[in-house]
């Protein structure tokens, strides 16, 4: 029972780290159908940005902040390498990710991986400290639970200001932005910030759960973002009260669940990458069926 | 955005325009040599021709979405050739053939309009619908009938071609501007949405006294709507007939000289 219940707690942990850096990825993808890979570069630099700060002592909230600026003008370089000089979208992507390599190295003082234990952190600074000590044992969780809700929160208000429906409108209708006067490749780049801005915001909320940053731990994330994004917009998807950004946090906390639930039925640690693939496939084909399916059934419903 | 501009300004002034298509390649294509338009403040033109006479290119070009070889390309006063299109669209409205084009399907109603109506100030983080203006918007579309006032949070994705056309054309001439571009806006309508969409561009550009440009394959609605009629051919203009003359035009009188031409070309 008690195997059962941290494998849970793990699951949800887990699920709310990368839950953020799925809105980021849906930002990119969904709304702005951009397949931006840039993310397996932006998670490790937040990751990396936050070792390098709470080595040199920063408070671990300034080193979240930091990393969501240092993910934004990654993004940024994205933007500009499509926009401006008109690079493809998946080589722009591919382009950062591969400099961003030697950014987190770099950052990391040549190193590639930096612990910091017993540095202050997130889990162990602030009101954390102030929690009975019955509910001090779930600290991560807690605190985890109220980054994302905050993260999630901040991102429902943002889709409904100026910026935030004209960002909508940029993935769906390019002309449209360019008739109300505003450059649509400023809108794209804009997104892009943002989306980067997550996924290394979601790396430093890694980091600091892990007191460790590791230049490698970028590896597979545009899969892992993108199937949680698949995964919970389609599951979801008949929920219509259901905001995207929760749909794709549940996203990300499922695809968790299916991978702990693979390596308990025993499968081996070394296929771990290739079953993210294989769920990945998996997930984008039966949410295109069921797509395919409302599509048909509403088409009858109007003939 | 609409600027106050000296009575004897011509609106558009398009001098000596030059445009080949993919030069020095076999599909070059000379649309434009030499050509030159002047519209004035407060004429409705339409503006009709055969495929490939340079219709939409003459609309590109205003809009800034193909740029000229040479020539210059004036709207009311002012050179725009090194204005880019969202530059361009602060003044110049254009509704497409495309009726998905000009509105935002993913968007409400709502949305839509209310993104329009925050056109030429800053997009930043105020709140994107400002509830105070919503009765204005529903006044706004009540008239047109359609019973979207009802439907203001329904996504535009789910209206009719014709709706969504209305919905654009209100959108468009929301804010003050100085030109408005029709680019066969009707030719995707089935025939009751397009007379709609018509009646509404007719009383839209009265009611703003709107500088308009309406690009056509309708010759009935060409002759009927507008002050001023143009007919495009090989890039050139062959018939442009404004107030008076344009009474000499009918359908029957415009298919005639259209077949003509046909057959000078030899098709």
């Amino acid at each position: 029972m008690d195997v059962i219940l941290r494998l849970f707690v793990n699951v949800l942990e887990e699920g709310f780290i990368y839950g953020i850096m799925a809105m980021g990825v849906y930002i990119t993808y969904s709304v702005l159908h951009f397949p931006d890979l840039s993310v397996d570069g932006t998670f490790p630099l937040g990751a990396c940005v936050t070792a390098a700060l709470i080595l040199a002592g920063v408070h671990p909230v300034i080193a979240l902040g930091c990393a969501f600026f240092c993910g934004c003008a990654a993004g940024a370089v994205t933007g500009f390498l499509h926009v401006k000089l008109r690079i493809s979208d998946l080589l722009s992507g591919i382009l950062v990710m591969t400099g961003l390599w030697s950014v987190n190295l770099v950052v990391l003082g040549g190193r590639a991986v930096a612990p910091f234990y017993n540095k202050p952190t997130l889990f162990s600074t602030g009101l954390v400290k102030l929690l009975p000590q019955g509910l001090y044992l779930r600290r991560v969780l807690i605190v985890l639970f109220l980054t994302v809700v905050m993260v999630k929160l901040i991102a429902d208000l943002y889709y409904r200001t100026k910026s935030g429906l004209l960002l909508r409108a940029a993935g769906d209708n390019d002309q449209y932005v360019t008739a109300q006067g505003v450059d649509p490749g400023r809108m794209k780049m804009l997104g892009l910030m943002l989306g980067n801005g997550l996924a290394a915001l979601s790396g430093s909320v890694l980091a600091q759960q892990a007191e460790s940053a590791s230049v490698s731990s970028g590896t597979g994330m545009v899969v892992m973002g993108l199937a949680s994004v698949i995964i919970g917009t389609s599951l979801l998807r008949g929920f219509r009260f259901l905001k995207p950004t929760t749909m794709v946090i549940v996203g990300s906390v499922l695809y968790k669940a299916a991978l702990v639930a693979a390596m308990q039925l025993g499968l081996p640690t070394n296929y771990l990458k290739l079953l993210m693939a294989v769920l990945f496939v998996t997930a984008l084909v039966t949410g295109n069926a069921l797509d395919g399916r409302r599509k048909q059934s509403a088409k009858a419903y109007r003939a | 955005m609409q600027r106050l501009i000296a009575p004897d300004v011509p609106m558009v002034r398009m001098q000596n325009i030059h445009k080949t298509f993919n030069p020095d390649s076999v599909n070059e294509r000379t649309v434009f040599a030499g050509f030159s338009l002047t519209i004035w403040q407060g004429d409705f033109v339409s503006v009709i021709g055969s495929n490939g006479s340079g219709k939409t290119t003459l609309l590109n070009l205003l809009c800034g979405s193909v740029a000229a070889d040479r020539g210059c390309v004036e709207v009311a006063g002012e050179c725009v050739d090194r204005l880019k299109e969202f530059q361009r669209a602060r003044f110049i409205g254009r509704v497409y053939q495309d009726p998905a084009k000009g509105t935002c399907a993913n968007l409400t109603i709502l949305e839509n309009i209310a993104l329009a109506d925050n056109k030429g100030k800053p997009y930043w983080l105020g709140n994107g619908v400002n509830r105070r203006r919503l009765d204005t918007y529903r006044a706004m579309v009540e008239p047109l009938g359609l019973g979207l006032e009802n439907q203001m949070h329904l996504a535009v994705g789910s209206l009719s071609g014709g709706q969504r056309q209305a919905l654009a054309l209100l959108i468009c001439t929301m804010t003050p501007i100085d030109l408005l571009i029709l680019d066969e806006h009707t030719a995707a309508l089935d025939p009751r949405s397009s007379e709609t969409v018509m009646e509404l561009t007719e009383r839209v550009v009265k009611e703003k006294k709107l500088t308009t440009l309406m690009v056509t394959h309708n010759l009935r609605f060409a002759v009927e709507h507008g002050n001023r009629l143009l007919m495009m051919h090989q890039g050139e203009v062959v018939v442009d007939a404004a107030d008076e003359k344009r009474g000499d035009y009918s359908v029957d009188e415009l298919l005639r000289i259209f077949n003509e031409i046909s057959v000078e070309v030899g098709n």
